[in-house]
């Protein structure tokens, strides 16, 4: 029963310094990073201390409402620091590296037992792998989820390409997939891009539910699939996780290592070239880049220009991302820049020049083009929106703190990703994504 | 250009915390932000943002009324001089001249006044200026009639901006359109000014032509149930070019129809609105058409049989659809509720100006209307929204 979906409304925005499809190995050396912060909703508790030594697999900090769910260090190696911030609120901790890798061993369960499954990812730390929406926070292990989604494509600007970053992982990603098939009562389902040659690990794959997917982005964010596949209602949940994650999960089954590498895109045309790197959640973002000149003022974002984070030379590479982008900041005053229209300026909207070029390739850099105000325009969230929903009603409705009416106007449905392109084409500069995180974590609080 | 950047540098200290003007940092900074885009950069969430903010597209619309603005300067030289009846004599020159000597104080009135209240509201909220009266200010001057004393439009602008548009919270936050608003409080405070024929024309106090009159189209129709009079018998063409009396900016279709090209190339205003209105006006008209025989007396007949389709180039029909009612804020918000709020402009627009000759122009009360009707509009459109998914839930539980 595989749908064919056609997604309309949506915006693919081209951008120049994409990552050449060449795979290198990152050197494996330094400092490693497990940022608390990467993980939505989490409080952390501490399980090691400044000097201790773990193994790759060993956790490092668990979640305060469910110590069932832990994190663990991706290298083994020596707690180098731990790195407070504000309210002695925990950052990250860095882990010195040994130059040889030792893994803890798990064992794994006998196929098909969900529980003894559930346990092994609790244990090796890649229980975070498998998300949920509503609210697209980590799931909780003890829910019977409709249905699991895995994206099997990424239709943001210079994101990794997923097929690339599959390919060498077959047998991983079947094995990781047979894990996700244990893990739920309902389908599983690929949701694959139509609009290109579909991998043949997807059509092949066995007992899942292929979705077939055409459009511009967001068609690749699992939200927008879900939505389109089985819309989410009040009361259910849906796990989803990424292909790499997937990969992950196999290969701890198969080799009983938590091995968390995988293959990121390092990407944005502030650097000549970009390439693929096979390399781990928490790698310094200096260690990828070395060679790479760079000059003058630039944004390190761990992640994509949509939804990655901002961080620096010094920073490191977020759990959940498969891509370094680097563009240039953009802090200078333009003159006039409201009145002129600039053929290096990107919009969606006609005013600016760009609708004429629809295939050009922008060089973009982080300035604003304006600044904050009140909604004013209507319509232009819609035409990037590919829900059946009032995206301008329900940030209105997070703005009042009315839960009642986020949740009849859909708030379950969406995740702050699923709204990053309104936030690139609002003309009012609204803080789009993080209205829409407030919202939901809102709706979470009250309903926990 | 690197000369000015500092020159705002150089003056910044007084606007900021601690300098003598501080209290006025919204004022130097709606002067440093039209001179330079601000150099922020993306801080929280999308990394790249659209090149397009407020300021662009207010001025878009600024471009698209362009038109209509010279046009209607030119044609209210024209329509000086015709009614002294030496319009002949006269260069293109001498009718943009006179046109702007009349035109050109009302535009800088309004600016000045409406301009003057957001500068104070944004001093006292401590918030900085919005561009929405960019396009407010120029509204106002077009849709007023040209012998309207400079007072009049003053007091009209403080009214809209203030009670139409600050009391609720400025740009973004009003109810109703405040140009819309300007010009109901002239209509309705100094009515003897804003109606009858004495106002569409200037003819500086000075002798006219035999037979003259100065009203407008509708006013005829009102009244005589014939569009001309026996001393300019007005027909498609000129209700087309626009050489006819009528408020400032509205009169030339050709000039609208430019500024409406502008807007929807742009997709600065919504197709939607503008396309719904033409066809709740000539639904009504046609209606008006079937029905003129039951007419009460024969003025109104007259008036009810005019062609439907005249309707879109008499009076501020096409002014008042392209740029009155297009207005986000006031307006419906959803892509279904403009279908609707466009109909019944139109719709009611064309109703009120028939069937109420005290009030011939009935786009103005149309839109206003359906600016407070627009939020129960969207509001259903939403909770059929909300009772799809309601309905969703109920099917999956069942």
């Amino acid at each position: 029963m595989s749908k064919d979906i056609r997604i309309k409304r949506g915006l693919d925005i081209r951008l120049k310094g994409s990552a050449e499809k060449v795979l290198s190995q990152a050197p494996d050396t330094g400092v490693y990073a497990v940022q608390p912060t990467d993980f939505i909703g989490i409080t952390p508790k501490l399980l090691v201390k400044e000097g201790d030594q773990v193994c790759a697999g060993d956790p490092l900090f668990f979640s305060k409402d469910d110590e069932r769910v832990r994190f663990s260090s991706p290298v083994s190696g020596e707690i180098a620091a731990v790195v407070r911030g504000a309210k002695r609120k925990l950052l990250a901790i860095h882990i010195l590296a040994d130059k040889e890798q030792k893994f803890t061993e798990f064992k794994r369960p006998d196929t098909g037992n969900r529980d003894g499954l559930i346990d092994l990812l609790l244990e090796s730390g890649m229980w975070p792998f498998i998300r949920q929406r509503p609210y697209a926070v980590i799931a909780n292990p003890s829910d019977a989820p409709k249905s699991i989604h895995i994206s099997c494509f990424n239709t943001e600007p210079l994101a990794a390409d997923v097929d690339f970053t599959l390919s060498g992982s077959e047998e991983d990603f079947q094995e990781g997939l047979e894990a996700m098939k244990t893990l739920t009562s309902g389908k599983v389902h690929l949701n694959v891009d139509s609009s290109a040659p579909v991998n043949s690990l997807f059509e092949k794959a066995e007992g899942v539910q292929v979705n077939r997917f055409k459009g511009p982005h967001p068609a690749g964010n699992v939200g927008v699939q879900i939505h389109h596949v089985e819309p989410l209602n009040k009361g259910e949940v849906v796990w989803y996780a990424y292909p790499q994650d997937v990969v992950a999960i196999g290969r701890l089954l198969r080799t009983g290592k938590a091995d968390f590498s995988k293959v990121v895109a390092l990407a944005g045309h502030s650097l000549q070239q970009g390439k693929y790197f096979k390399t781990l959640p928490g790698t310094p973002i200096k260690s990828i880049l070395d060679g790479h000149e760079l000059s003058g003022d630039h944004r390190v974002i761990s992640g994509t220009v949509l939804t990655g984070n901002k961080t620096d030379m010094d920073g490191y590479l977020g759990f959940y991302h498969s891509e370094i982008t680097i563009i240039p900041e953009g802090e200078q005053p333009e003159f006039f820049g409201w009145l002129i229209p600039d053929p290096k300026k990107f919009s969606n909207s006609r005013t600016l020049p760009s609708w004429l070029q629809p295939k050009k390739e922008y060089a973009l850099d982080t300035n604003m083009h304006g600044e904050e105000r009140a909604f004013v325009v209507t319509g232009e969230y819609e035409k990037v929106f590919p829900f059946d929903i009032y995206p301008v009603q329900l940030l209105k409705s997070i703005l009042v703190e009315d839960i009642e009416k986020m949740e009849q106007l859909g708030i379950y449905e969406v995740a702050e990703e699923d709204f990053a392109l309104c936030e690139v084409v609002c003309t009012s500069k609204l803080p789009v994504q993080s209205m829409v995180r407030k919202g939901l974590d809102m709706v979470r609080e009250e309903l926990s | 250009m690197k000369a000015i950047h500092n020159l705002f540098e150089k003056v910044k200290p007084n606007f900021t915390d601690g300098g003598k003007w501080e209290k006025f940092f919204p004022v130097y900074d709606a002067f440093e932000t039209f001179a330079f885009v601000p150099g922020h950069s993306a801080q929280s969430g999308a990394h790249i943002r659209d090149g397009v903010d407020l300021k662009r597209t207010m001025v878009t619309v600024i471009l698209a009324m362009t038109p209509a603005l010279l046009f209607g300067m030119w044609n209210v030289g024209l329509q000086h001089y015709k009614a002294l009846g030496v319009a002949d004599q006269m260069e293109f020159l001498d009718l943009m001249i006179f046109g702007a000597w009349k035109v050109l104080p009302m535009v800088v009135v309004s600016y000045a006044v409406g301009l003057g209240i957001e500068f104070i509201f944004a001093i006292i909220n401590k918030h900085s200026i919005n561009e929405g009266y960019l396009v407010s200010g120029m509204l106002i001057p077009l849709v007023m009639p040209v012998d309207i004393p400079l007072w009049m439009v003053a007091v009209s602008t403080v009214f809209a901006v203030v009670i139409g548009k600050e009391v609720f919270g400025g740009t973004g936050m009003n109810i109703l359109n405040p140009a819309l608003t300007a010009r109901a409080f002239a209509f309705f405070a100094y009515p003897s000014w804003m109606s009858g024929d004495k106002v569409w024309v200037n003819t500086g106090g000075e002798a006219v032509v035999d037979g003259y009159s100065g009203a407008t189209i509708l006013g005829n129709l009102a009244t005589t149930g014939q569009a001309g009079t026996a001393y300019a018998d007005w027909g498609i063409a000129e209700m087309i070019i626009g050489t006819i009396p009528g408020s400032i900016g509205e009169t030339s279709k050709i000039a609208i129809l430019l500024g409406a090209m502008i807007l929807l190339i742009t997709g600065v205003a919504s197709w939607r609105i503008m396309f719904f209105s033409a066809v709740g006006a000539l639904t009504m008209g046609l209606i008006f058409n079937a029905f003129a025989e039951y007419a009460i007396s024969p003025e109104q007949q007259a008036f009810m049989a005019v062609p439907y389709w005249q309707h879109l180039i008499i009076g501020s029909w096409a002014f008042a659809t392209v740029f009155m009612a297009t207005d986000p804020v006031s307006g419906a918000q959803t892509e279904k509720g403009k279908i609707w709020y466009g109909f019944f402009i139109g719709f009611f627009g064309i109703m009120i100006r028939v069937f109420n000759p005290a009030y011939p122009e009935g786009m103005m009360l149309a839109i206003l209307l359906m600016n407070v009707f627009a939020p129960l509009i969207d509001h259903y459109v939403v909770e059929g929204n909300i009772n799809r998914r309601t309905k969703r839930l109920k099917l999956a539980n069942a």
